[in-house]
């Protein structure tokens, strides 16, 4: 392809998205549109499952100290805890603080105000890294000497387990059908305007254009039009982001929620839809005009 | 050269339009083919143009076995030609200029290229003035010269025109019909599907009649034959 060819198709693109003004304004549309639910729906999936990972975190594994070991044996158990695969971290509590702890919880009730430490056991609270191996860590963990009960809540474990999949499936299910859709919506809003132009293309097939020659303008025009969708998409996915969590933020109700800030996801958002705005825009464009190019 | 050899046409629905035509056309001939409607001339047309291929026998046009020609090599043999169409076909929203320019640039002409040969187009066709005016701003006479400008834009060695006249009065089409001779005395074949009886019979050139898929007539200085208007 010559130099002058590749500035011909650019321009020829170009000039064709805004001499088809409406068409090409339904089609960024469309690309927006579908860009904005396929974000939206992802960013919030994203935070989801930051926010169902933050609560497995809060998940730990109680590894308690056999009552015969010292303070001093029993601190020295925090190394061997530590290099228990899976183990992130190792917390000691002596009884005292377990005490504390559980003093704490009930402030009114007089009766477990005076209660003697030594009914308790120093023990170590074990954060994991993946909670999917929490019953081999927790074997592991009983395995070592001086461990004398571990206390794992694996029902509750799996049940996090169970949440974050079935959401995982849900979200990909529901994107991979939104990009489809969209796909559908903008090969057909191209082809309309393929189709008002078919004259155009039998003119260029009668003069000897190769199909090559006919279809690069398109798939220009379909690049610039994925391209637009896309820049318009993100700007309107980071003003929409940005709303949802000012009103998460100012809502008492939804303190616990942390959403993640957009300066942490913008750049995947932005390559995401920037590449998916392409091939929408230039899929849609080989697709619609293929049928034009037969002899 | 165009020569078609014992050629048949059956379209899908099982209409047979051509019931084996041979035929042979000189490079630098100016040929009419007339015929009633339905007599198979359009079909002729699209088998010289590639768009239909033939059941039976063969079709060489400009070097180019159209019979048996290959997917890329269609482009090729269509720039060997330049078709004019009864209702101008021209692209609305260019103007004259870029209805010229985007089809030498279909063939690979560079900007330089272009810019030499539209304005040599245009004074042949008498429309130097109008290179930056719209199609919807000439009249059909003119719209039909610029079909011409375009035709000849790429320096065919044939000119094909689909009954170009249909839709002027009989003084643009004599004008018209005048411009073609002009282009055929440069050395340009042209071979013009028309019904118009009148123009045919002015010009005294060769006349191929057509009538129900077979050549009725070949001969020179008009039309012979009864109404082809069909």
């Amino acid at each position: 392809m010559a130099k002058h060819d590749i500035g011909y198709f650019a321009h020829e693109g170009l000039s064709n998205m805004f001499s088809h003004g409406f068409m090409s304004f339904a089609a960024v549309g469309i690309t927006v549109a579908c860009l904005l639910i396929m974000g939206t729906f992802t960013l919030v999936a994203v935070n989801a499952n930051e926010l169902l990972r933050d609560l497995e975190q809060e998940n730990e594994i109680l590894a308690y100290v056999d009552d015969s070991y010292t303070e001093a044996e029993a601190k020295a158990l925090q190394k061997k805890l530590e290099a228990v695969p899976n183990v992130a971290s190792a917390t000691y509590i002596s009884k005292e603080q377990a005490m504390e702890n559980f003093v704490a919880q009930y402030p009114d009730e007089d009766m477990f105000q005076d209660l003697d430490p030594e009914i308790l056991r120093d023990r170590y609270a074990i954060k994991i890294t993946d909670l999917e191996q929490i019953r081999q860590t927790k074997e592991t963990v009983e395995g070592i000497p001086g461990i004398a009960r571990v206390n794992a809540y694996e029902e509750i474990a799996g049940g996090f387990i169970t949440v974050r999949n079935v959401a995982t499936v849900i979200c990909v299910a529901l994107i991979a059908i939104l990009f489809v859709v969209s796909v559908f919506i903008i090969s057909n809003t191209i082809k309309l305007t393929t189709f008002d132009r078919r004259d155009e293309i039998a003119i260029m097939r009668m003069v000897g254009a190769t199909n090559g020659f006919i279809r690069w303008p398109f798939v220009y025009e379909g690049f610039m039009m994925g391209l637009l969708g896309a820049v318009i998409a993100f700007f309107s996915q980071w003003g929409l982001y940005a709303a949802v969590t000012r009103g998460v933020d100012n809502n008492d109700t939804l303190q616990l929620i942390h959403v993640i800030p957009f300066q942490e996801l913008w750049v995947p958002v932005a390559v995401v839809f920037a590449a998916a705005g392409i091939l929408i825009g230039v899929g849609g464009s080989l697709s619609a005009i293929r049928k034009f190019l037969q002899v | 050269m165009i020569r078609l050899k014992d050629v048949e046409m059956e379209y899908d629905n099982g209409t047979r339009a051509i019931k084996g035509i041979s035929l042979t056309i000189e490079d630098g001939e100016f040929v009419f083919l007339v015929g009633p409607s339905g007599s198979g001339k359009s079909t002729i047309i699209k088998l010289l143009t590639g768009e239909v291929e033939p059941c039976r026998g063969r079709i060489m046009i400009n070097g180019f076995s159209v019979s048996n020609i290959s997917e890329k090599q269609i482009p090729l043999m269509r720039r060997t030609l330049g078709i004019i169409f009864q209702d101008f076909r021209l692209i609305e929203k260019k103007t004259v200029y870029d209805n010229l320019s985007f089809v030498m640039r279909a063939v690979g002409a560079s900007p330089k290229e272009i810019k030499n040969r539209i304005p040599y187009v245009l004074q042949l066709v008498g429309l130097e003035k109008k290179a930056d005016s719209y199609p919807t701003e000439l009249s059909g006479g003119e719209q039909q010269r610029v079909a011409i400008a375009r035709a000849l834009v790429n320096n065919p060695n044939t000119i094909i025109a689909d009954e170009p006249t249909g839709n002027l009065d009989p003084e643009r089409s004599l004008e018209l019909m005048s411009l073609l001779v002009k282009i055929n005395q440069l050395g340009t074949t042209v071979v013009v599907v028309t019904h118009e009886k009148d123009l045919v019979d002015r010009f005294g050139k060769r006349v191929v009649t057509i009538d129900s898929g077979h050549v009725v007539n070949d001969s020179v200085g008009g039309y012979v034959g009864g109404n082809i208007h069909g």
